[in-house]
């Protein structure tokens, strides 16, 4: 799959878009670059990962609805919080104990 | 001629008084002039009495609402006398051919015209079966016609229908409809 | 461009205009039979499968599913081609939108027809008008020869603003009528429409787009409408630009509006489609009697031509609109209130008389439009309107 390229729309503020700004139709014309629309600031509680309890089985891989768990070949790296947020699906599938949801609250007093 | 003529069919669904609409002002445009040509458009029922409407002018024409007031009446049977007014709105110095074999002045009598009205029979029936070997009054009712009001010439009317029928029937066809033409042309009479 | 041989021929408007759709030759016609539109489609059809036109033909099961696949067909970047009536139009309201919406180019030749109920095949403006407001460009024509070269011309309306089309004919009275028109060589229009090059295609190789984007949060919804407002006003100006070298090729003339009479017109009236002729046929007749009678033909409908209509009437004493569609409950019909926005914003107050005829194919008699000129002499004298009038009812 060819990488996407870094949008040249401004997309982030498209509310300040007028009615030129919009491509014909609102036909979306850059296409797969639904990872630069950051939804993590969506979350209220976040996946934390134990890369020693995981056996890379990529069940939370499969189901993640927003692409969020980073892999490279073939092994878990990590979760992508730009774009998580925060539905706990990676938890509840996960066999093994390996991830829990902590609330980000705590993570923020931790930090 | 520069003045529009306007000719109203009357015939039972069936009988081929569209195609007879048609045939006439097709002729016109063979002879380069102005015309339309349109049926009264309903439930399209066998039997049925309809009518259909032809124009023709010098000029391009630009009324396209039914004709009330004709030049000329076309009834291609004669049963429909009986059940509606053919000659309702027509003009007094107007024609009204009709398909029978009974005389122009029998039908005058029936029709009630005025004497400024013409009034002219042809047994278009008899000469298409005698012909085109079936009862399609309509292509020979067309040579009487253009005897009676030569608002087109006979000639273009066959020279129309070789230049339409030519790819899509045998000669012995066309010849039967141009010989159907060109005896209702003789024959038809005028009281 | 050079003027083209053009050849006179004999036929049905609807048979004219399945020549025009075989001579554009779209990429993908999708289409569902309604009377009277019917053979237009049915011609087209016989030309597909003759291999006279080399078109992608999709028999769908309603008008629902001819405007789902035209509008799928149009955004994967085909030209696309279909045709519809009444019901048929009325069924595919919440598409018509869609189309618009995504600025796909369709043309779709509507045959005017009123809609049920009662049931009534016959011509009127009831199925255009309720499409009045959905972001097509609409254009009326009076005649046969109109409708051929509203739809060759349509086309190129279509691409060039990136806006679907709807070229209309009179049901029956134009659809099904015998007239004489002239018709194009193939080449001469094959030229003038020239190739479709969407600015976006889905089936674009290496460039994919998405189709149908989400706007339901701030001003997106807002901004992209306005738009479309933008492309439709703006069209205007391209419709007469493209109608100039219409005119170069054919030596038809196209505006906006065509007015009869109107140089010294103290009462007029303004109408759309065949009735047009009746009008004109009408004031003609008067004028020859000596009264300064005009009329005003409305070819453009949408974007609608505020300002040259305001422009034409403004010397009138009185004008009458004539509607062949209701608008149930507003003060007249859709036309009769366009016009007087039209006169409003532009600043020309002139007496109006608003009438609604010819419904459901009601004849329209010539006396009946006699009897209009004759209300407006009364309206030019400063009698008062009676309001909105049935022409030709008891």
């Amino acid at each position: 799959m060819a990488t996407p390229q870094q949008p040249t729309w401004d997309i982030e503020n498209f509310d300040d878009w007028s009615s030129a700004d919009f491509p014909l139709g609102m036909t979306g014309v850059e296409t797969g670059n639904g990872q630069y629309y950051r939804t993590g600031g969506w979350r209220s509680i976040r996946p934390v990962w134990d890369k020693e309890a995981c056996k890379d089985c990529m069940l939370c891989w499969i189901n993640c609805p927003d692409s969020a768990i980073d892999v490279e070949d073939g092994k878990m790296t990590g979760i992508n919080l730009d774009h998580c947020k925060g539905c706990g699906v990676c938890v509840k599938e996960c066999r093994f104990d390996a991830l829990k949801m902590v609330s980000e609250h705590d993570i923020a007093k931790e930090a | 001629m520069n003045k529009l003529i306007e000719i109203r069919w009357h015939a039972r669904a069936g009988q081929g008084a569209v195609t007879a609409a048609k045939l006439v002002a097709e002729t016109a445009l063979f002879e380069d002039r102005f015309m339309q040509a349109m049926p009264e458009y309903g439930p399209e029922r066998m039997g049925a009495p309809l009518k259909a409407f032809t124009r023709i002018s010098d000029e391009p024409i630009e009324v396209y609402n039914n004709i009330e007031h004709p030049d000329i009446v076309v009834l291609l049977d004669e049963t429909l006398i009986d059940v509606i007014d053919i000659t309702e709105g027509m003009h007094d110095d107007g024609a009204v051919i009709i398909n029978t074999t009974e005389s122009p002045a029998a039908m005058r009598a029936r029709l009630g015209v005025p004497e400024s009205v013409a009034v002219a029979t042809i047994d278009a029936s008899g000469i298409a079966l005698n012909t085109i070997k079936r009862d399609i009054p309509n292509t020979p009712i067309v040579g009487a016609l253009t005897k009676v009001r030569p608002i087109v010439q006979v000639e273009s009317v066959k020279g129309q229908l070789q230049k339409s029928f030519g790819k899509k029937f045998a000669q012995a066809m066309i010849d039967a409809n141009l010989e159907s033409v060109q005896r209702a042309y003789e024959e038809v009479q005028v009281g | 461009m050079a003027k083209a041989e053009q050849k006179t021929t004999a036929a049905t408007g609807n048979a004219f205009v399945a020549e025009a759709y075989r001579q554009v030759a779209p990429d993908v016609v999708c289409a569902y039979p309604i009377t009277p539109q019917t053979t237009i489609v049915e011609e087209f059809a016989k030309f597909v499968a003759k291999g006279k036109v080399h078109t992608e033909f999709v028999a769908v099961e309603s008008e629902h599913s001819s405007m789902s696949a035209s509008i799928g067909a149009s955004a994967a970047g085909a030209r696309t081609m279909t045709a519809t009536s009444s019901q048929g139009l009325a069924y595919m309201w919440e598409e018509l939108h869609i189309a618009s919406g995504l600025r796909l180019p369709i043309i779709m030749t509507n045959t005017n027809r009123a809609i049920s109920a009662p049931i009534n095949i016959h011509c009127d403006h009831s199925d255009v008008m309720g499409a009045r407001d959905t972001g097509w460009v609409i254009l009326f024509a009076e005649n046969a020869q109109e409708a051929y070269d509203h739809t060759i011309m349509s086309v190129r309306i279509a691409e060039e603003n990136s806006l679907p089309v709807m070229p209309t004919l009179d049901g029956f009275i134009t659809t099904h009528s015998i007239a004489r028109a002239e018709v194009l060589d193939d080449e001469s229009v094959a030229n003038f429409v020239g190739e479709f090059t969407p600015e976006h295609a889905m089936l674009a190789e290496g460039k994919p787009v998405t189709v149908g984007g989400f706007a339901s949060l701030g001003n997106a919804y807002l901004e992209v409408k306005k738009a479309e407002r933008e492309a439709i006003d703006a069209s205007a100006d391209s419709i007469l630009a493209i109608g100039k070298e219409f005119e170069e090729l054919t030596g038809r003339p196209y505006a906006h509006i065509e007015g009869y009479g109107m140089e010294d017109a103290e009462t007029a009236i303004i109408i759309l489609g065949s009735s047009a002729g009746n009008a004109r046929a009408v004031a003609r007749e008067m004028r020859a009697e000596g009264k300064k009678v005009g009329v005003i033909k409305i070819r453009t409908y949408r974007p609608f031509p505020s300002k040259e209509i305001a422009e034409m009437v403004k010397g009138c004493k009185a004008i009458a609109v004539l509607d062949r569609a209701e608008s149930f409950g507003a003060p007249a019909g859709p036309l009769a209130l366009d016009t007087m926005s039209a006169l409003y914003e532009n600043n020309v107050m002139v007496p109006l008389r608003p009438y609604i005829y010819g419904l459901g194919g009601a004849d329209v008699r010539l006396d009946l439009i006699r009897s209009v000129y004759d209300d407006l002499d009364k309206a030019a004298a400063g009698e008062p309107s009676p309001g909105l009038v049935y022409l030709g009812a008891h």
